[in-house]
């Protein structure tokens, strides 16, 4: 009986003009401006409407809105990697050296079995005391300050400043927003494309959500850039061109994110591009103490606790692969020995894959997991006894370990960078995926599509670097 | 289809949900706010469920944040929110829980988190709807508030960044704003705190009063159009006879709005009618 009042509407539906909607969205708008008028006065000369003006003219100026986004991102970062040195080796000597070893040092004197000491002590707590010293410094300095920019109401323009990019490349402008809501978390990344009303853009937001660096990766690129390409030049250069290394890789990402979206719109998503409005926001005093307060509990201890969380286990995880001996080698021997080929034709190596298939459920431990894995591995071939980590002595520093141990060269830290760009999305954020997608064959597509990318652009820097050398 | 809302009454009781001066001793709003317990993730018992609407980026996290002492992170942008958060407080010894909804220019359903707007409004029947306005876009703020109070009198307008139009020499005259939507309008600045205890009071006594004013009539001075919505109204008002919104309905069925075409094929429709509404898991 229901569908009576169905054929009833279709049948007054047929007597009125088809564009009946418009009419009643009309009929509602000419009633709120008459609302607004009538209840609405302005006076007085809006003096801040003039500044925000004249700052929109600059910050989203077809030229200098993109100076002007580079200079203040490029602060942002030489900011972080300039202040978070000092409290890093700090932390470092703390809970590292010294934690370690009179965590050690008590373990043996109370008896504990060895085991149990290396799973506890070497496994867990030495994987959370690195996570702690590598990610702390940078995250407290990097999330405040982005958090302040983001307040301040810069992020909307950066969208704006991007738009014609996004719009050029056939996919939604509201893209740009989910790519800056990627840079703090790309599940919250894939979740926020439920602002873009069409399937077509909305997968394509999804699928080149990834390329956004998240809040796990960003400890990484940022230790890579101030160790290996800030140790290149001279001292007095190496903050700004480590800030560079890492300006390099955003930028690298916008420009996969576009390119993957002009290719997937091309082909398996055609579709014309979508209109809609994008409201920038007025330019607001961001409250800093607030700010600094909220982005340290909201986001620099929530990713310290979450990447703590993965980091315990994993420890553990990698104490008894290192530990646990199958015939001649450990179990993680036999891993990095198979996964070694595949690591070198990337300019990688097996190590660092290992790491990234233990780092599946965060990328947050990507660099404890292959220091490591290093020092695990690559002592005992230099000839030290398992208990590696105490004859290290004062200067094992993470660069001196990875390149006199691990081996590793400038190259081997550059495909780093490219491969934290380009890899798989974290379990979360895979997740997250299905649950926004329904489909098995998107959520692979989004995962694996990175991942090919990764190893083709790796491979092909190694290759010419080596063809070169 | 119906989104389920927490269901009143249900939950732990409340521990010291009565004292609420001590709970409030260190919060930053005035004093008369006193009244106020917030009480974060976890509201206990409450009789009351309060929505929380508004356009993108007018400071609806912020209002939640102030009302329930969580700290969710609140961005200058238009579309931080796309799900629901939800939180509870206490004022006056009863609890209230509260929905954050996803900010939404209109509920026309055009888009995913429209819809999850749109659907608790009119399947949840919160008890109170607090739609925050940016002050200083008011006309563009308008046609939301106008689409809920064809939904629902029991509507609170918080006028929110009054400072922000204070400052760009806006002035608003609330009690004209107020008369013209039938529903208390409460100036606010909710990053200070401004006006909260204001709020407060005016959700309280929308969500206690037995009498809420009826839904908004909007008059379409389109005279084909009005004749149609008023026979159509008729008709919905004949098979769903406890519905308050009946003319609303018939321009979405007008319209062949398919979200609302659904809830009458199933029935649905007439749910948000029933004096309880079921959680549906």
């Amino acid at each position: 009986m229901s569908t009576d009042l169905l054929e009833e509407a279709a049948r007054l539906r047929r007597g009125l003009p088809d564009d009946v909607g418009d009419r009643i969205v009309e009929s509602l708008y000419t009633d709120a401006t008459r609302l607004a008028e009538t209840s609405v006065d302005r006076d007085g000369t809006a003096s801040r409407l003039t500044v925000d003006r004249a700052l929109d003219r600059v910050l989203t100026h077809r030229v200098w809105g993109f100076v002007a986004m580079g200079v203040l991102f490029f602060g942002v970062f030489w900011f972080t990697i300039a202040g978070a040195a000092v409290p890093s080796d700090l932390l470092y000597t703390l809970l590292v050296e010294n934690g370690h070893a009179w965590l050690r040092d008590g373990a043996v004197a109370l008896g504990v079995p060895a085991v149990v000491t290396g799973l506890l002590v070497d496994g867990v707590y030495l994987a959370t005391a690195w996570v702690i010293a590598v990610m702390l410094p940078p995250m407290a300095i990097f999330f405040p300050l982005f958090t302040l920019l983001e307040d301040f109401g810069y992020l909307p323009r950066v969208a704006f400043n991007l738009d014609r990019l996004f719009a050029r490349a056939g996919a939604h402008g509201k893209q740009s927003l989910t790519m800056m809501m990627g840079y703090g978390c790309n599940a919250a990344g894939v979740t926020a494309t439920r602002i873009i009303d069409s399937r077509r853009e909305r997968l394509i937001a999804i699928i080149t959500n990834n390329f956004s660096i998240c809040n796990g990766r960003w400890p990484t690129l940022i230790l890579m850039g101030t160790i290996f390409v800030g140790a290149v030049v001279p001292p007095a250069l190496a903050g700004v061109v480590a800030a560079g290394a890492v300006i390099a890789v955003v930028i690298l990402g916008i420009g996969v994110t576009l390119a993957v979206s002009w290719a997937l719109s091309r082909t398996v998503l055609r579709g014309e591009s979508s209109v809609y409005s994008l409201e920038l926001p007025p330019y607001r005093p961001p409250r800093i103490l607030r700010t600094l307060w909220t982005s340290i509990i909201d986001r620099t201890f929530k990713v310290l606790r979450r990447a703590v969380v993965m980091a315990a286990p994993a420890g553990a995880v990698i104490w008894l692969v290192g530990n646990v001996h199958l015939g001649d080698a450990s179990l993680a021997g036999h891993l990095v020995t198979a996964l070694g080929p595949i690591g070198w034709v990337m300019g990688l190596n097996g190590i660092i894959l290992l790491a990234y298939l233990v780092a599946v459920p965060a990328n947050e431990i990507i660099i404890p997991t292959i220091v490591m894995l290093t020092l695990t591995l690559g002592a005992p071939a230099a000839g030290a006894t398992p208990g590696v980590m105490l004859e290290l002595g004062d200067d094992a520093q993470i660069g001196t370990v990875l390149v006199t141990t691990g081996g590793w060269t400038l190259l081997t830290a550059v495909n780093l960078m490219i491969f934290t760009l380009l890899h798989h999305p974290c379990s979360t954020t895979v997740l997250t995926i299905w649950h926004e997608t329904r489909s098995v064959r998107w959520t692979a597509v989004a995962t694996l599509l990175p991942l090919a990318l990764g190893f083709v652009v790796c491979a092909s820097v190694a290759g010419v670097v080596r063809l070169l050398t | 289809m119906a989104t389920p809302l927490p269901t009143p009454g249900v939950g732990r009781a409340p521990t010291e949900s009565t004292d609420t001066g001590g709970a409030c001793a260190s919060c930053a709003l005035a004093p008369e706010a006193t009244r106020l317990a917030r009480l974060g993730l976890d509201p206990g018992r409450y009789s009351h469920v309060v929505a929380l609407a508004g356009n993108p980026n007018t400071g609806k996290s912020t209002v939640f944040n102030a009302l329930t002492g969580l700290r969710q992170h609140v961005g200058n942008w238009a579309g931080k929110t796309v799900a629901r958060a939800e939180g509870g407080f206490s004022y006056g010894g009863v609890g209230y829980r509260i929905v954050d909804l996803p900010g939404t220019y209109s509920l026309l359903s055009a888009s995913a988190d429209e819809d999850v707007a749109r659907d608790v409004l009119l399947f949840g029947r919160p008890d109170v709807t607090v739609v925050v306005v940016d002050a200083t876009r008011l006309e563009r703020n308008l046609p939301l508030v106008l689409q809920v109070r064809q939904i629902t009198g029991r509507v609170v307008v918080a006028l929110n960044l009054v400072d922000e139009a204070r400052r760009h020499g806006i002035t608003i005259d609330v009690r004209h704003l107020a008369r013209e939507l039938g529903v208390p309008v409460v100036a606010t600045a909710a990053r200070r705190g401004e006006g909260l205890p204001d709020l407060l009071a005016a959700i309280e006594q929308v969500a206690t009063t037995d009498d809420p004013p009826a839904p908004l009539r909007l008059v379409h001075h389109d005279p084909e159009l009005e004749r149609a919505v008023a026979t159509l109204a008729d008709q919905v008002a004949a098979r769903f006879p406890s519905l308050p919104n009946t003319r609303w309905v018939a321009l979405r069925l007008l319209e062949g709005d398919p979200g609302i075409e659904a809830a009458v094929r199933d029935g649905s429709l007439g749910d948000q009618a029933a004096p309880t509404v079921e959680a549906a898991g």
